[in-house]
Formats: structure tokens, sequence, C-alpha cells
């Protein structure tokens, strides 16, 4: 049986809920992938823990989203009844989980970024975004320092450890810059206080980055060139994959519950 | 962080015992009120309202304890009780009781250190083995069995154990 996708009004501030939630669930669930197959107990455990805090901010968000909207939408219809050019998160999240090097980078780049992201959106004017994000801060720090540990581990680890990571960083460094851009939508937030100019947050990023990936004894890339279009819409083919299973149960048998 | 009511009657201080007595089903040797995740117990006429806060955003028991407070509330005798999420001001270990500290630790888990030193984090801490006391404490992973918790070992016993993370 053939859903059909529900629509949303993205005013302003509902996309930007939107964004959020939705880099918040496509890179949980992209990390509980690795349940159940990491290479060690200890990281199963941490992956899936890290997945469990992105999927339960994502729910918050969600829900903020959908109450703002104030229409007939909730969490879950957002979650599983959108299709890949309604989602709008990053491009760097939806990136396939590729060997343990690759999923780690990309959850350095991440957490990285959120780590400042939810403590600077605290003073959010929005009392729900704060809220968000006063829960969220604290889960970043420690996805952040999970991930940096590995990084160091993985660099100044064997030749084969240090090739792959280094690998990885270059790979997936041209889906930075999408963190760091603004519509006008969200110019208009920032202006109002409800949300923060993710600019300001670059200089810090890179120290953070630069920091860590020196003491692995791996070097960032000098290309300027940023790959774009997650936040509007326009996915890599990998979204289409993951989003069908992510919402086989709820395409498959609408309105199911456990 | 607990309002005080007005109407501090004996129906609120029933309903409060009973919402108080739900257990965290990951660790049930500690009470949501040990925890200090029961927020507010709100009495109007015979219908009561509950609050509610999240350890962590995506913390699987948090289900579980809402339901069982409904179960808990109507065995009491309240009728149709309703339990609301409050987000702000977010949860932090420091709301944990004193008595909710000592039954952790007598049931092997480590509890956790006082929030100041979570962004310390990034450096070393100490942690005492809850089996045998020792501070000669190593960590294992930084996530544990639930997502509240860590794996430590204590090198002195060698015993591993879990470690009430601050937050």
């Amino acid at each position: 049986m053939r859903v059909a996708n529900i629509q949303v009004s993205e005013t302003p501030l509902v996309l930007y809920a939107l964004r959020r939630a939705d880099d918040a669930l496509i890179l949980g669930h992209r990390l509980s992938e690795w349940c159940g197959h990491a290479p060690m107990l200890e990281e199963d455990m941490a992956l899936s823990n890290i997945a469990l805090d992105l999927i339960g901010q994502a729910r918050e968000l969600y829900s903020y989203a959908a109450k703002v909207e104030g229409k007939d939408n909730d969490e879950d219809k957002l979650a599983y009844l959108r299709d890949v050019r309604q989602y709008r998160n990053l491009l760097l999240v939806e990136q396939p989980n590729g060997d343990f090097a690759q999923t780690l980078v990309r959850q350095f780049f991440y957490s990285a970024f959120a780590d400042l992201y939810w403590r600077a959106m605290m003073a959010s004017r929005d009392t729900t975004l704060a809220a968000i994000a006063a829960k969220s801060e604290k889960e970043s720090a420690y996805h952040l320092r999970h991930a940096s540990e590995w990084i160091i581990r993985l660099g100044d680890g064997t030749d084969e450890s240090h090739r792959r990571a280094q690998a990885a960083i270059d790979h997936l460094w041209a889906f930075t810059g999408e963190m760091f851009a603004v519509d006008d939508g969200e110019r208009a937030l920032i202006h109002a206080a409800i949300a923060i100019d993710p600019g300001t947050l670059r200089g810090r990023w890179l120290t953070t980055l630069s920091d860590v990936v020196s003491e692995a004894t791996l070097e960032l890339p000098q290309t300027d060139w940023m790959q774009q279009g997650g936040r509007s819409g326009r996915h890599s083919e990998h979204l289409g994959h993951l989003l069908s299973e992510l919402q086989s149960m709820q395409r498959t048998f609408p309105g199911q519950t456990w | 962080m607990v309002r005080v009511l007005e109407r501090d009657s004996e129906l609120r201080r029933r309903a409060w015992d009973a919402a108080a007595s739900v257990v965290d089903p990951e660790i049930p040797v500690l009470t949501i009120a040990d925890l200090g995740v029961l927020r507010d117990v709100v009495l109007d006429g015979h219908h009561v309202e509950v609050a509610i806060t999240p350890t962590y955003s995506g913390c699987p028991a948090m289900n579980m304890i809402a339901l069982e407070i409904e179960v808990a509330l109507e065995r009491a005798g309240f009728h149709r009780p309703k339990v609301r999420t409050v987000l702000s001001p977010a949860w932090t270990t420091d709301w944990m009781s004193e008595e909710g500290r000592r039954k952790l630790r007598a049931y092997g888990i480590a509890p956790p250190q006082a929030s100041n030193s979570r962004r310390a984090l990034f450096g070393e801490q100490a942690v005492a083995c809850p089996q045998c006391t020792s501070a000669t404490t190593e960590l294992l992973s930084e996530f544990g069995s639930t997502s509240c918790k860590a794996l430590w070992r204590c090198k002195a016993c060698r015993e591993p154990f879990d470690y009430f993370k601050c937050h």
C-alpha cells in the first residue's frame, strides 16, 4: 500500500526546527546501523547510546516543529511521511558509515559543531529551543569527547588506521560548509535572536578541529570548495536508501503503533 | 526547584507519595524522587498533574516511567492523572538526593560527581570503586549499559563497575 507524503507549511521557524531535527534523526539512524556490528562491544554501546541521544533530540525538535506549524502533523508523521526532497538535513549526516574511520570523522565534524551550536542556542529567545539546547549541549559534550579520542587514536595509530582516517577527512570535508550557511529565513530568525549565526562559530569549530587533528598527526584539507543542497532538499543518492529502511514500517502499515 | 503549593494538603501529599514511589526501570533501587526526575505534583480538585523532566533526550525509560506514574496514581485513587514533560530547566545529576547516591553505591554503581566537574571531564577525574572504595580506577568506556552510565574498572579489586555520569 502506498502512503501519501504529508505536506509541511515551512514557515521560517518550522523549517528551522525541522532542519535540526532532520540532522539529528538521520545521523542517529546512521549510527544505529552499527548496532551489533561495531568493532568492539564498548563501541557498539557507545554508538548506540549516541544514536539514542540524537533520536531523542530529533523527537523534541519534531514535536516543536509540529506545534509551531499548528496543523495535523506530529513527530511521527514528520519523520515517517516525508520523502527525500522534503528532508532538510545536512548532506554530511546522510553520508554512509563507510569504515569505522569514516563514521568517526563524520561524527567528529558534526559533534564539534553541535557542541558549540547548542551551547550558543541556550541563549535563544525561543524558550523551547533554549530548553532543547540546554539538554542537547550536555550530550554533545560527551559525543565530541568520544569522537575526538577516536580521531587521535586512529590518526596516531597504525599506518592503516592513519591512512583511513586521513582518507575520511579528505572525503567528508566538502560536506562541512553547509553547517555554516544561512538563508533569508534563518537570517530573520538570527535577527530576532531566536537563532544564532552559525558563521560566528566557525573560528572556534576550526580551532577544535585543528587541535585534535594535529594531535592525531592528520591534516585538514586546504580546499575551500563546499558541496551544498541538503538544507533545501537536494540530497545525495544515499538518503533515499536510508529513508526506505527508516520508513518501511509506516509506509507498509500506515498508522501502526506498538 | 519543587514548587510548594499553597494548598499543600494531605491529598496532595498522597498524590506526591504515589508518584514518588515509582522506580527507574533500569536502576530499580532509585525512585524518580531520588533521581530528581519528579519535579512537581499539581492537584486541582481530585485531578492530578505530574511534571517530570527527562534525564537524557533519548532515554527509553521515560515512557515507561510516565506510564507507571499513571498506574501508581490510579491505584492511589486519582483518576485519569496527567503526566507532563518539562524540558526546562534541564535535568542535572545535582538533583539526585543524598539518599539516592547512597542507594546507588550500595547497588554497585558509583554515584555522579558534582556537575561543575563535567567540563573538566575532558581531563582526569577520580571515581571511587563502589565495591572496595579504592580511588585507583580507570575509564573503560564513556558509554555504558544505559545512556546515563559509563563503564569503569577498579585497578585494586579488578572489578568492572558502572559509573552514573554527571550531567
